[in-house]
């Protein structure tokens, strides 16, 4: 069977996920995924038309299940330290990062 | 019997009665916890080899001792004082390492959160601490939820089934299972995806009650796929899973997605009869679908044996107490639920995946960075076990513009059309009629450690029976319904229309008091029962 995600393919995914892989895991994963695509490329032969609905949640909220829409007011979060306080490096109440990556464009 | 052993509602009723303190039941409970636990999992630490390793259970990743001590002697004072303790009075709970609890380690049993501490509770960790609930600690699962073994935690030694330690507690709210199987607690609160919940507690041999999409509210759960999650209880006995959920059921403004229906009191709701009730069988819900890595196909076969006589077993005592039971129901789109999961859920997870960054908030690489970019795929390569990778590699695959191949669209589809078949067969004008479907909750029972873990496809198969209820949002009870040869819980569900865990409920109440004289009801897991000789 033809493999669906090729070397270079699962280079762009990893990329995109910003996902640094040794070489070995990568071939591991990439071959898991192959296999998954067995698995998805029968969604292929469901019985299905432009007039089958679509469906981005099981239950539908109508009316009966939905709040209220509420006014927009902005809240100060009370925990601001002990958020600030997870980050990995912190000055002076700013999170420490290194250097922004920037690409020259062709 | 130990305190522990007892269940929620009647350990709830002795310390509101004054009976029994807080403090006693909590700290007979941390002595099960010291008894059959083992070493907690932690990250980096080695698997199980010594003798003792393999036949402890390893549930939790963090017992919170002095944070139980704490709340079980504010319910012990309020008792004193003369105030209402609540439902839950000084009942010993764990949480799925996936709820965060302010100022708790909330790890999601990766590397990539093990040193986070949350600033804020779930609302449903609030709700049972409002109720007098006491949080004994965090349980292990499968990393960030994603697996049906809890093999994939970073948290090791990974958790061992109560009833035969060389064996699987199913997952991903791996750790809750088995910590209520092994009188850690009355009470876990798990999450349910495509079977999390139901699944272990099927291993288990516990109750699991995946609540309907949005009756829970999901504020506080560190995300795996947004529109299927459910949190919600798992417990011995179906009298505690109905407590657990009307503590935590109702809308909450800080869950818009959380559903703005009143909720109807379950206690009362589950004592009524189940005469008259329709309750259906279906043969797609008999059937199994296995990997076969060897020949790289996919292979159906009937489910076992004895899987399916349990399961029509308990429509045969469901039938004697004069519930309907109707066989030959059709879902025609169930063999859809596993290629459609793999789909939806991966798209998800990968969106949300992506927050994880190691510049806010837990685990950043050590090593030296020249930029960002690479700090991010330093971070994120040594943080993310196998798992979280390959589900955001997958979901980035299936929705980036540059590879579609409208598997998105036609997994959207196919999940109208597996809501479809759920609306058709509750449809109260229809021909079906039903007021829920029994069905397996698994299609095995607990298999060996190490047995499937590695093979992602045939992991994700033992979703196949629970992933449709997730992809229509209806609400799934799992509960005991005998034992296998090999002395392995089996476990049956039902599932029903929206909103309906009251009937969903009242179902496995009237099986659980019709076959409280059946002689494996007495079985304990074997280290439980070893304690009481």
């Amino acid at each position: 069977m033809a493999e669906k995600i090729s070397r270079e393919d699962f280079r762009r995914l990893a990329e995109l996920a910003s996902l640094e892989l040794p070489e070995e895991e990568a071939e591991y994963l990439r071959g898991e995924l192959n296999n998954q695509m067995i698995s998805i490329e029968v969604l292929e032969s469901i019985p299905i038309d432009a007039e089958t609905d679509t469906a981005a949640h099981g239950l539908p909220y109508t009316d009966f299940n939905s709040a209220a829409p509420r006014e927009d007011i902005a809240r100060q979060d009370p925990h601001r330290q002990e958020i600030l306080d997870q980050a990995p490096e912190l000055e002076d109440g700013y999170i420490v990062v290194p250097d922004i990556s920037h690409q020259e464009l062709e | 019997m130990k305190t522990c052993d007892l269940p929620a509602y009647t350990i709830a009723d002795l310390i509101r009665t004054k009976q029994l303190s807080a403090l006693e039941v909590l700290e007979e409970t941390l002595e099960r916890v010291n008894q059959v636990d083992g070493r907690p999992g932690e990250v980096d630490a080695p698997e199980a080899s010594s003798e003792e390793d393999l036949s402890t259970i390893h549930a939790f990743t963090l017992v919170t001792e002095d944070y139980a001590r704490r709340q079980a002697q504010k319910i012990d004072q309020l008792i004193q004082d003369g105030n209402d303790p609540g439902p839950l009075a000084g009942v010993p709970y764990t949480a799925k390492d996936i709820f965060t609890v302010k100022g708790i380690r909330s790890t999601a049993g990766s590397k990539i959160l093990s040193n986070y501490v949350s600033p804020y509770s779930a609302t449903v960790v609030e709700r049972m601490e409002d109720a007098g609930a006491v949080m004994l600690g965090k349980v292990n699962l499968d990393e960030f939820t994603y697996g049906s073994s809890s093999e994939s935690s970073a948290f090791k030694p990974v958790p061992r089934n109560p009833w035969d330690t060389s064996r699987v507690v199913g997952g991903s709210s791996g750790g809750s299972a088995a910590a209520v199987a092994a009188g850690e607690g009355a009470i876990s609160l798990g999450t349910d995806t495509g079977g999390s919940i139901r699944h272990p507690a099927s291993f288990c041999g516990t109750v699991g009650l995946k609540p309907t999409y949005g009756r829970v509210s999901r504020y506080g759960l560190i995300a795996f796929g947004s529109s299927l999650d459910c949190p919600g209880p798992l417990a011995r006995n179906v009298t505690d899973a109905a407590l657990a959920l009307q503590a935590i059921a109702g809308q909450d403004p800080r869950d818009a997605t959380s559903a703005a229906v009143p909720v109807p009191d379950y206690l009362a709701e589950m004592e009524k009869e189940v005469r008259g009730m329709r309750i259906g069988l279906s043969e797609e819900f008999f059937r199994v679908t296995y990997f076969d890595a060897e020949s790289m196909e996919l292979v159906e076969n009937p489910i076992d044996d004895q899987i399916r006589e349990a399961v029509f077993s308990a429509a045969g005592f469901l039938a004697q107490l004069g519930a309907d039971i109707v066989t030959d129901v059709p879902l025609p789109h169930t063999k859809y639920g596993v290629p459609t999961y793999f789909v939806i859920s991966r798209v998800e997870a990968s969106s949300n995946l992506l927050r994880y960054d190691g510049v806010k908030y837990g685990y950043r690489t050590a090593e030296s960075i020249k930029d960002l970019l690479e700090l991010y795929r330093k971070t994120r390569g040594e943080g993310f076990g196998v798992e979280p990778k390959l589900r955001m590699l997958m979901g980035i695959y299936l929705s980036a513009a540059q590879f579609d191949k409208g598997y998105y669209q036609r997994a959207l589809k196919a999940r109208a059309l597996m809501r479809g078949d759920f609306e058709t067969i509750f449809d109260p004008k229809g021909k079906f009629r039903l007021d829920a479907l029994l069905t397996p909750t698994a299609p095995s029972t607990a298999f060996p450690i190490g047995s499937v873990y590695g093979d992602s496809v045939l992991m994700q198969y033992s979703d196949q029976l629970t992933a449709t209820t997730n992809h229509a949002g209806i609400p799934g009870l799992s509960f005991p319904v005998g034992f296998d040869r090999d002395g392995l819980p089996i476990g049956a569900q039902v599932l029903g229309p929206d909103y309906s865990e009251g009937s969903l409920l009242r179902i496995a109440r009237a099986y659980e008091k019709v076959t409280e004289q059946e002689a494996w009801r007495s079985l304990k897991p074997p280290l439980v029962a070893a304690l009481d000789s």
